[in-house]
């Protein structure tokens, strides 16, 4: 090109140039205005939009407490464990991740790949929760984008099935779902702590600000139970509940004077550290939840109230006649007719006949009004969630046939608690005690249910169930004197009436008989290995657990050694591993 | 011997050591102050990467390298092989259509196998090359038919460009190849009647444009009417640079973006980072650096010795600026959302070493001039 066209360049016109520069004027004019305006006047309001972007209140799960015998033995413990968390559509953009991941927590990539894909769209997603310390470690330190750990308490049960069914269990939010965990859940679970934080975008914390709450942890429960008698109860009861092919089966241990539970086991049980286990059936506390007509084990209650209002004495005689009565269309049977008899004898032969003469004699009325003085007719208020309620109607509506089955058991529903309650009210001349699960219950004045004379002279009967020719000779305790009483309740058919090969054998004692510390009762449901007598069946394991109770609580022998059945073998009884032989600290 | 004469050797022969690298020492000191700025930015807006910090000076290394390099070269090579430029860039811009690799969902990249790079950043040098060389053969101002003829040139690799679709880099060519045309002496009445036929085609335009793209635009007017979608960048970079202040919260100190609020935040929206870190004080500054670079370019454009070099060179630093205030004006909430890096500071390695190379052809205008005074 000619060059010398080029040396003439003219300068470039001045209001073009101008216009040049107007042009950087006004955009730098408008960058910068714009900036005032948002760092100046605005800057108030965007500083306040971006704090709600940041700032955010965590709450802190508080410390879960402890529940514990009354020895102090833990049957439930928090431990701390963390869920991994994650943001998935940050997760699955990076596959590699997804990969390492899914092989830590032992699933294939597609399966985890699968799970993230469905659930894209949101922000805050699960992927496993309660990883022990160690393992959300190794997770987390794959770096995984979006994926973060959050701390919470797992709770484990250190007894296992054993007390699963008092104990109950909490949910994977550690929310109490079902036994003391749940009645005492405000207690246990504290109060949560809250601190504001700084979050990032995708939810991560990057500081904490200074005021912060900080949680408080629950307060421990003590229940009432002894951990070695639970677990005294708990095996015997399986043993016997296997060995009799039973459906199910429960026993009762409870403190006769201050009416503490001790022990309250309950077959099918289930281990609340096992989530497989926790199916209603097998969760269900069956001596607290369920009802059952309670038979032959309402007699002394009855023959209590008789003496009471004294329509008969000790000494009175009774004639059942051939073993058979007849009450309008109704007739009442004995297992073996007895004749003529001491009231003694026959509430150790457990007459039916006998029963529905005392009851036709003293009328519905009287009856019914001897089972409301042993509680029959209340709540036990246990504090346990869904104990049942008991089932007495008024006697205004019974008819001479109801007040004679009402007075051998049928016809009324109630659950074990309340007979062990009626027990502990003989075994404690007379004063019922209010029935206790934890050592916190506010002490109640135990209610007066009969004289002291009668609740003795019951004792003193009843002993007669558990010695030679009574019952429940196998009740014997070897070194003690046991009072109790069997019952073997025919179970209601699904057609209606009863059925003749469904049962339920229960045996209720005390001991000693004559100063009574412990009331126990063992009831099994439906034994199907041919034996289904309470006395046969039942008294077999309340002689086994109170024996090793009586032993772990020291409580003195109150027969002396020539009375003792000298073919009775001392038997054997191993206790739960780590578990020594002190005294409870009652 | 005094101090002072040694100095002043001293200083002689420094200049004349940038006489004979062919670099132009204001400008380079310039460029490098920004640059500086935009890594120092960049580590606190990439969350404390120094792996970033160092992948961009790598990047800024190399741009100086290829600076350098493109200032040797003599004015008149770059014009006589503006053609040949020109068509290569256009081809390979086509070639992106083709077989261009995707990301987020639009085609810029080329994959050359060891390179991967975006063409239309090559076509926004070799436009104004195009334009000033071509206008460089008439006698300026031009006639209408050479006027539409460069139209012509700017038009084709534009609506290439635009259909990938890359509306910011469409607009940063247009700009090159205005403003060469504009310097060439457009007349006032073109000017106008150009500015009027956009206005009736821009309702043909809007209708043209891709839904996001609209999307972007209807958000500017009213950004908090989607803040979880395209309003969400708008949002938080406004309160991202508002609660910056006058002061800035100091450098490390920001939090919209540090806390990935602020998606973006080291590439296209590092100006926000910026501000917010470094307030109106550190903006002012920011853009005197800006100002100073387009300044010394148009200086240059000024002492130009020929049409071509006139042309380009004011071409360039024009199109710089508009560059800056494309980003500025995007993330500051004047102009709806186009994917422009606001240039020498945001991440990222294409634009960085083509802007740099463009400052080469300036380096390379100013120290090739033939001393006529002197």
């Amino acid at each position: 090109m000619s060059n010398d066209v080029n040396y003439k360049l003219k300068p470039v016109q001045r209001w073009r140039r101008l216009a040049v520069l107007g042009l950087l004027g006004v955009g730098s004019l408008l960058v910068c205005g714009r900036a005032f305006h948002l760092q100046v006047v605005e800057r108030e309001f965007l500083t306040k939009q971006g704090d709600k972007r940041q700032v955010r209140v965590v709450t802190l799960p508080g410390h879960r407490a402890a529940i514990r015998d009354r020895r102090g033995e833990p049957l439930a413990l928090s431990a701390p464990v963390d869920s991994i968390w994650c943001v998935p559509s940050a997760l699955l953009a990076s596959p590699e991740h997804v990969a390492a991941l899914a092989k830590v927590l032992k699933q294939t990539p597609r399966e985890l790949t699968q799970f993230l894909d469905e659930r894209a769209t949101r922000q805050f997603v699960y992927i496993e929760r309660g990883l022990p310390p160690d393992e959300a470690r190794r997770v987390l330190a794959l770096k995984a984008p979006g994926v973060f750990s959050t701390r919470e308490y797992r709770r484990y049960y250190p007894a296992g099935e054993v007390a699963g069914q008092i104990v109950g269990f909490t949910d994977v939010d550690g929310r109490g779902q079902e036994g003391m965990e749940m009645s005492y859940d405000e207690t246990l679970r504290g109060i949560a702590g809250s601190r504001r934080v700084i979050r990032d975008a995708r939810g991560r914390i990057v500081e904490d600000t200074d005021d912060a709450v900080p949680a408080q942890p629950g307060a421990d429960l003590a229940l009432s139970m002894d951990l070695r008698l639970q677990y005294l109860a708990y095996r015997e009861l399986k043993n016997s509940v296997l060995a009799n092919r039973a459906k199910g089966g429960l026993v009762v241990v409870a403190d006769a004077r201050t009416g503490e539970l001790l022990a309250v086991a309950s077959q099918p049980g289930f281990n609340p550290n096992n989530v497989e286990d926790r199916k209603p059936g097998r969760m269900r506390n069956r001596a607290i939840v369920d009802s059952f007509e309670p038979g032959s084990t309402v007699k002394p209650l009855l023959v209590a109230q008789a003496l009471e209002i004294g329509a008969f004495r000790p000494n009175s005689h009774i004639d059942t006649g051939a073993g058979w009565m007849q009450v309008g269309r109704l007739t009442v049977r004995d297992v073996h007719a007895q004749g003529d008899a001491d009231i003694a004898t026959l509430l150790a032969k457990s007459s039916n006949v006998a029963a529905a003469k005392i009851g036709m004699q003293i009328g519905a009325e009287n009856v019914w009004q001897g089972f409301q003085r042993f509680g029959l007719g209340d709540r036990v208020a246990s504090g346990f969630p869904g104990e049942s309620a008991p089932l007495l109607r008024p006697y205004m509506q019974w008819g001479q046939i109801a007040t004679a089955t009402a007075s051998y058991g049928y016809g009324l529903s109630v659950n074990a608690l309340h007979l062990v309650r009626a027990y502990a009210a003989l075994g404690n001349d007379g004063l019922m005690p209010h029935l206790r699960l934890t050592m916190d219950q506010p002490l109640q004045p135990p209610q007066r249910a009969v004289s002291a004379e009668t609740a003795r002279e019951l004792r003193r009967m009843l002993e007669l169930v558990a010695m030679r020719g009574g019952t429940a000779s196998r009740a014997a305790i070897p070194g003690y004197r046991v009072a109790g009483k069997t019952g073997t309740v025919r179970k209601v058919a699904a057609t209606g009436g009863y059925d003749t090969d469904r049962h339920q054998s229960v045996f209720i004692g005390m001991v000693p008989a004559e100063n009574p510390r412990l009331i126990g009762l063992v009831m099994i449901d439906e034994p199907a290995a041919g034996d289904y007598y309470g006395g046969v069946v039942a008294a077999p394991v309340f002689s086994t657990v109170l024996q090793g109770a009586l032993r772990l609580l020291q409580i003195a022998p109150d027969a002396c050694s020539k009375d003792c059945p000298p073919d009775v073998p001392p038997a054997q009884l191993a206790m739960p591993s780590g578990v020594d032989v002190a005294e409870p600290r009652t | 011997m005094s101090p002072f004469h040694r100095s002043s050797n001293d200083d002689t022969r420094v200049r004349k050591l940038f006489d004979v690298l062919h670099i132009d020492p204001v400008l380079l000191c310039l460029l490098l102050a920004v640059c500086a700025l935009g890594l120092t930015v960049l580590y606190s807006a990439s969350g404390h990467s120094i792996a970033m910090v160092i992948n961009q000076a790598e990047r800024l290394l190399i741009g100086l390298v290829v600076m350098t390099a493109a200032a040797q070269a003599p004015p008149e090579i770059y014009r006589s092989a503006a053609p040949w430029f020109y068509g290569f860039a256009l081809l390979l811009c086509a070639l992106t259509l083709v077989l261009g690799d995707h990301a987020k969902g639009a085609q810029r990249w080329l994959d050359l196998g060891v390179l991967r790079f975006q063409p239309s950043e090559l076509m926004k040098l070799a436009m104004p090359i195009m334009v000033a060389a071509f206008l460089h053969l008439f006698t300026l101002p031009p006639r209408w038919h050479a006027v539409v003829l460069t139209l012509m040139l700017i038009g084709l690799p534009t609506v290439v460009v635009m259909v990938q679709p890359d509306l910011g880099t469409s607009l940063l060519i247009v700009a090159a190849g205005g403003f060469a045309l504009y310097l060439g002496g457009l007349r006032w009445q073109y000017i106008f009647g150009a500015l009027a036929a956009i206005g009736a085609a821009a309702p043909i335009l809007w209708a043209r444009l891709h839904d996001y793209q609209r999307q972007r635009i209807l958000t500017l007017f009213d950004p908090e009417s989607d803040p979880l979608g395209t309003g969400y960048h708008i949002a938080q970079s406004k309160i991202a640079i508002g609660s910056g202040g006058v002061f800035g919260k100091g450098w490390l100190e920001g939090t919209q973006a540090k806390l990935d609020f602020l998606p973006e935040s080291h590439t296209d929206f590092i100006f926000a980072v910026f501000a917010e870190e470094l307030g109106l004080i550190g903006i002012c500054v920011l853009l005197t650096l800006y100002l100073a670079i387009v300044g010394r370019g148009l200086y240059i454009a000024a002492r130009a010795q020929d049409s071509f070099q006139r042309l380009l060179a004011g071409s360039l630093a024009m199109t710089f600026f508009v560059y800056v205030f494309i980003n500025m004006g995007m993330v500051i909430g004047l102009l709806p959302v186009v994917g422009v890096p606001l240039p020498l500071m945001s991440y990222g390695g294409t634009s960085m070493v083509s802007l740099l190379a463009g400052f080469g052809l300036l380096m390379s205008i100013h120290t090739h001039r033939k001393l006529l005074a002197s």
